[in-house]
This record gives structure tokens, sequence and C-alpha cells, in this order.
């Protein structure tokens, strides 16, 4: 059954897709057509392109690796405090990047706790490194993927998994078999949506990691210092990131839907 | 095949339910109870969900309590079938085999022997989005079947089948659990289910056992209110008097005695509903026990029409539920609607009176 939608919600609604929308295809007018492809294949558009996919699949594949445990303690275990457990992993969300990328460095930083002892004991120094950026992406897209998991896991229920105890299955089994593949959806739709905010991380990066072309120059840092200089090609190097976040969301969407 | 002794208590908020039953090797128990009376809480606690709160739980001797429930081989089918979506019919029937050790190989043809076993080899490559409720409840009891459980514990299997399906998956886990020999233990509140599957009889009211025997027995002598519901017969307790029986505010029930109870001893009255004759005004001078009555409710009872009685006012509690099928014509002539007051007349000869408990 459909209902009605009250006529005088349609404007407002016109206008927040517009607000969405114009932009975009603005930035597609806007583009250079002609030099397009010289513009987004420049050795420092490049450099900063792959370095963005690189430390993005780094940093999904972190927040698979450390995120998808904390989802499933979230989804499945009785620990006391567990709302707080959840709120400190949703702060990422909410907090500005810069201020994530500053508590990173005073962490990380060569005075910090963690970074002094690092620099002590092993001569190892994290900020303005490539581990720097995939460190600050992942601490702003980790929530991304830990709220879409457990949401999935707090959909599916533990009915499966009761079953499969009773089948004989240890614990560890039904985790392999039954759990992550009755999640796997929302476990994929979890890591791009991680993966695409890694990509497009700019305030905790430039923070933490600063802006070397090669090592930290991710592609939202290149097209800033670009949009200084050249318009241009910082609006084609734009366009791509674009064509990659309507990617994601497709993939993730129909992720969703099935 | 295994022997199961269960004696357990277990309070979850205002409910407390405190229960021992053994069942034998190779025996189908059917625990039966009206919603409420404990039977999920009951089946919960054997299956590991709940941790009872006192006592304990053996298979032949092997003590449960403190075994994780994929270590305590106790399978469990549930009113929904609950198939792994992402596996194929096969694959889940197989998923217990490969969860305990089996090879790829060998468990793969175990699946394809319990697909045969319950006549679904042609829906082994099927996803369970592919299967009816029917289709996927057949798969469900071969899986839980091809671990070997030693006890298998049933849970209202039938309830969310439709009822045309129902008689032949009915018929089918009886045929598959004789032919295993799994000790099992089954809650319903379907007496039919009972009838088809079980041995025996445990009836749960309240969190307790009230009564227990042969299936056959307990339908035809019910000594509890619920079992004579469920048995489709009368109950009226009390304590036998040379009449019959006599209850608690002294109402004489006028019965037989079909073995000797000795006077004064708690008893009950059983008499079929169809036995049950109704009048708006007691006739004079009849020898027949006269009830008074509150009509509560009228269903359609087969060809007949089963009046259920509630309590009139100032009357006592045990009038209420009993039942009295008489035919249309009867309910026309009498024109009655819920409310109304009625006398329920029964004659001795067909009232039966046994000694309660056992």
């Amino acid at each position: 059954m459909r209902t009605t939608v009250p006529r005088f919600l349609w404007v407002p609604a016109a206008l927040a897709w517009l607000l969405v929308a114009i932009p975009v295809a603005g930035l597609v007018v806007r583009v250079d057509w002609p030099n397009f492809l010289g513009l987004v294949t420049t050795p420092s558009a490049l450099a900063a392109l792959r370095l963005s996919l690189e430390t993005g699949l780094a940093t999904m594949v972190l927040c698979l690796l450390f995120g998808g445990p904390l989802a499933v303690v979230l989804a499945r275990s009785s620990l006391p405090g567990l709302p707080f457990i959840r709120s400190v992993v949703l702060l990422p969300l909410v907090l500005p990047p810069v201020v994530g990328g500053l508590t990173l460095l005073f962490l990380f930083g060569r005075t910090g706790p963690v970074g002094g002892f690092l620099d002590r004991e092993f001569g190892i120094t994290i900020p303005f490194s490539t581990g720097a950026v995939v460190l600050a992406q992942t601490f702003v897209a980790m929530p991304f993927l830990v709220v879409s998991l457990e949401g999935a896991l707090r959909t599916a229920g533990e009915r499966y998994e009761a079953v499969a105890a009773t089948l004989g299955a240890s614990p560890a089994t039904t985790l392999w078999r039954v759990t992550v593949p009755v999640v796997l959806p929302g476990l994929m739709s979890g890591s791009v949506l991680a993966f695409a905010r890694a990509l497009g991380e700019f305030g905790a990066t430039i923070t933490f990691a600063g802006s070397l072309e090669g090592t930290t120059r991710t592609l939202p840092l290149f097209i800033y210092l670009e949009s200084e200089s050249d318009l241009d090609g910082a609006v084609a190097m734009s366009l791509v990131l674009v064509v990659v976040a309507i990617l994601v969301i497709v993939v993730s969407r129909t992720r969703d839907l099935r | 095949m295994s022997r199961l002794e269960v004696d357990v208590a277990v309070t979850r908020g205002s409910f407390a339910l405190d229960v021992s039953v053994t069942v034998e090797s190779g025996e189908v128990v059917a625990v039966l109870g009206s919603n409420g009376a404990g039977k999920s809480t009951f089946l919960g606690a054997l299956a590991g969900l709940y941790r009872p709160d006192r006592g304990s739980i053996a298979l032949d001797g092997r003590v449960l309590d403190d075994v994780p429930v994929h270590k305590r081989r106790v399978g469990l089918l549930s009113q929904s079938a609950l198939l792994f979506p992402h596996l194929t019919a096969r694959d889940n029937v197989a998923f217990g085999p490969r969860s305990t050790g089996s090879r790829r190989r060998v468990a793969r043809a175990t699946a394809d022997r319990w697909l045969a076993e319950v006549d679904a080899t042609a829906l082994a490559d099927r996803r369970p989005s592919e299967l009816s409720g029917g289709q996927a409840q057949r798969i469900a009891i071969a899986r839980a079947l091809a671990c070997e459980p030693e006890l298998l514990l049933l849970d209202e299997p039938f309830a969310a089948l439709d009822v045309d399906v129902t008689p032949a998956i009915r018929s089918l886990l009886r045929r598959v659990v004789r032919a295993a020999g799994v000790t099992t233990l089954m809650v319903t509140h379907d007496v039919l289910d009972a009838v088809v599957l079980a041995d025996r009889l445990v009836v749960l009211d309240a969190g307790r056992v009230v009564e227990s025997g042969a299936t056959a027995d307990v339908l035809r002598r019910p000594r509890s209110a619920f079992a004579a519901r469920i048995a489709g017969l009368d109950l009226v307790p009390g304590r036998s008097c040379p009449e019959g029986l006599r209850t608690a505010e002294g109402t004489v029930i006028g019965g037989v005695h079909p073995e000797p109870v000795a006077d004064g001893e708690p008893a009950v009255a059983l008499f079929s509903p169809a036995s049950v004759a109704v009048y708006r005004e007691p006739p004079k001078g009849s020898p027949r026990t006269m009830v008074p009555v509150r009509l509560a409710a009228m269903e359609p009872h087969g060809e007949l029409v089963r009046l259920r009685a509630g309590v009139p006012d100032g009357g006592p509690g045990w009038v209420d539920g009993l039942a009295a099928d008489v035919t249309p014509a009867a309910v026309a002539d009498l024109g009655v609607d819920p409310g109304d007051e009625l006398w329920f007349s029964v004659k001795a000869a067909e009232v039966e009176v046994y000694p309660a408990g056992r």
C-alpha cells in the first residue's frame, strides 16, 4: 500500500536533492574536457591517486581486521559498559577530523607517550609517513564498518548461531561458516563505506601526516593544493573522486538491496 | 541411544519452573502444556540456552550442566526450520557432520543419505529461499538427525506449517525418529502431535508436572483439567463418595467407580461432553446430576455445537471450561446466547470416577 506524501514536503525535498545534485553537475560542466586526460595523468596526480587507492585499501583491511571483531563483540557480548564502548567508537563520526588528527599527533608524535616510546626503542617515527596516513584514515573510517556490521549482526540475530551450536559447531566454526556468510552483505557494504570514507579523508591526514608528494599527499590534499594554483587540474581530479564515490554507492547499495 | 534424566528448576521473573522427567533410551516423550505452562523454558534449559538455578541434566549418566551447547550432542528442531540461508539443502544437512570433523566427501554422503530418508533428494541443490515451509522443515529434520544426536528436542515442530502439509511432515518425523531410535523429547500444545509421535505424555501446568503416563492412558483417563481438555473430556475434581464424587463445596456428581477408590480419597469425575444434556430450567425429579452454568462460548465441533461453560454468579470454580456437545437443532430450540444461565446435566452411568494423582 502506498501512502500519499503531503504536498508541502515536495518543495523542500526537491531543494535538498538539488543541493547535492547541482554542484556535482556543475563540476561535470566545468571540467576542461579537451585536456581532461592530460590533467588527470600528470605524475603528481597519478602519484596522489595511487597513494589514495593504496592507503584506502590498507585502511579497509585494518578496519576489517580490528573493526570486524569489535562489531562482533558489540553485537554479541554482554560486557558491562557496552553503551559507553559503543559511543567511543562512534566519536570519529561526529568529531572534526582535524581534531582526530591532532589527538593522533599527540599520541604518536615524537614527544607523545606512544610515539616517544617507539622512537626511543625502535627508531620508528610515525607522523608524516604513509603509515600515518593509514592510521589517520582508519581512525575516521572505522565507525562506518563497525556500525554497518553491528547492524547486520543484530538484524541477523543469534538464531542461526544457536542452531549451528546444536549441530555440534564450535564457536569458531560457527563464526566462519555461519555468522560471516550470513552478514556478508553488511560486511561488504561496511568495508566499501570505510574505503570511501578513507578516500575522502583530509583533515586528520593533513594534521597528522602532512602533505608530502608520493608519501602522504592523497587525492583530497592534492586537489586542495591544486585548487590554489591550477584550478583545471583540481576540477578534473575532483571528477575522478566523484566517479569513485558513485561506484562505491552503487556497489554498497546493490549489496544492501539483495 | 541414551537415557535422559532431567531435574531442573528455573526462575525467570515471576515464573518458576520445577520439572523432573526421565526419558528412556529410544523413547519419545511429549511434554504437553497450554501457553505459559513453561514448555519453552524447559526446552531452553535442556538445550543449554538457560542455565537452571538448580538441578541437573544427564544423558546416560553424562552430566550436561557444564557442557557447552556444541558438545552436548543434543539436536534441536524448532517450529521454524532456520536453514542457513547461504547454503544449499545438501550443505545444510552436511553442516553438522562437517562441523564435527567429517571430511567433505563423507559429510556429503551422509547428507545425501538423510535427504533420501526424508524424501528430499530432489531438493538437494536448492537454496532455502527456494523451498516451501514443508520442504524446509523436511531438510531441517534431516539436518538435525544427520549429526546423530544422543537426544533430539522437538519444539512445536509443526506449529508454523500450513495445515495441509502438517500430517505428511508429522508422519515423516514419526518414521525417521523411530528408524533412528533416537531418544526424543517434544514439547507441544497439540494433542495430535503427542498421539502420533509419543510413547509417553508429560503434562505441564504452571511450571510443574501435573501428570504423566503412557499416551493412551493419559488421554483415556486424564487426572488434570488440562489433560482432560486436550483429551476432549470433562473433568471435575473432588473426593470419592459412595454416590460418585463430592466436590470441595459439596456438590455430588453421581458416577460409577470402574476401579476401587476409598471414600474421601482425592478423585476426578470424567465424562464425555457428548453425554451432557443442556436445559434452560432444571427438569423436575430427574435422577441426573444438574450443574448450573453460565454459557461462556459456543464453537462448532464436527457435526455438533460445543457449549463451553463459565462460572455463574456464586458458582464453584470447577464449572469453568466444562463442555457440552449438542446438536445444532437443540441449540436452536434452546435459543441460547453467551451469558445465559443454563443447566448442564449428566447421567451417573456416564460419569467415571478415578483416583486422582498416580
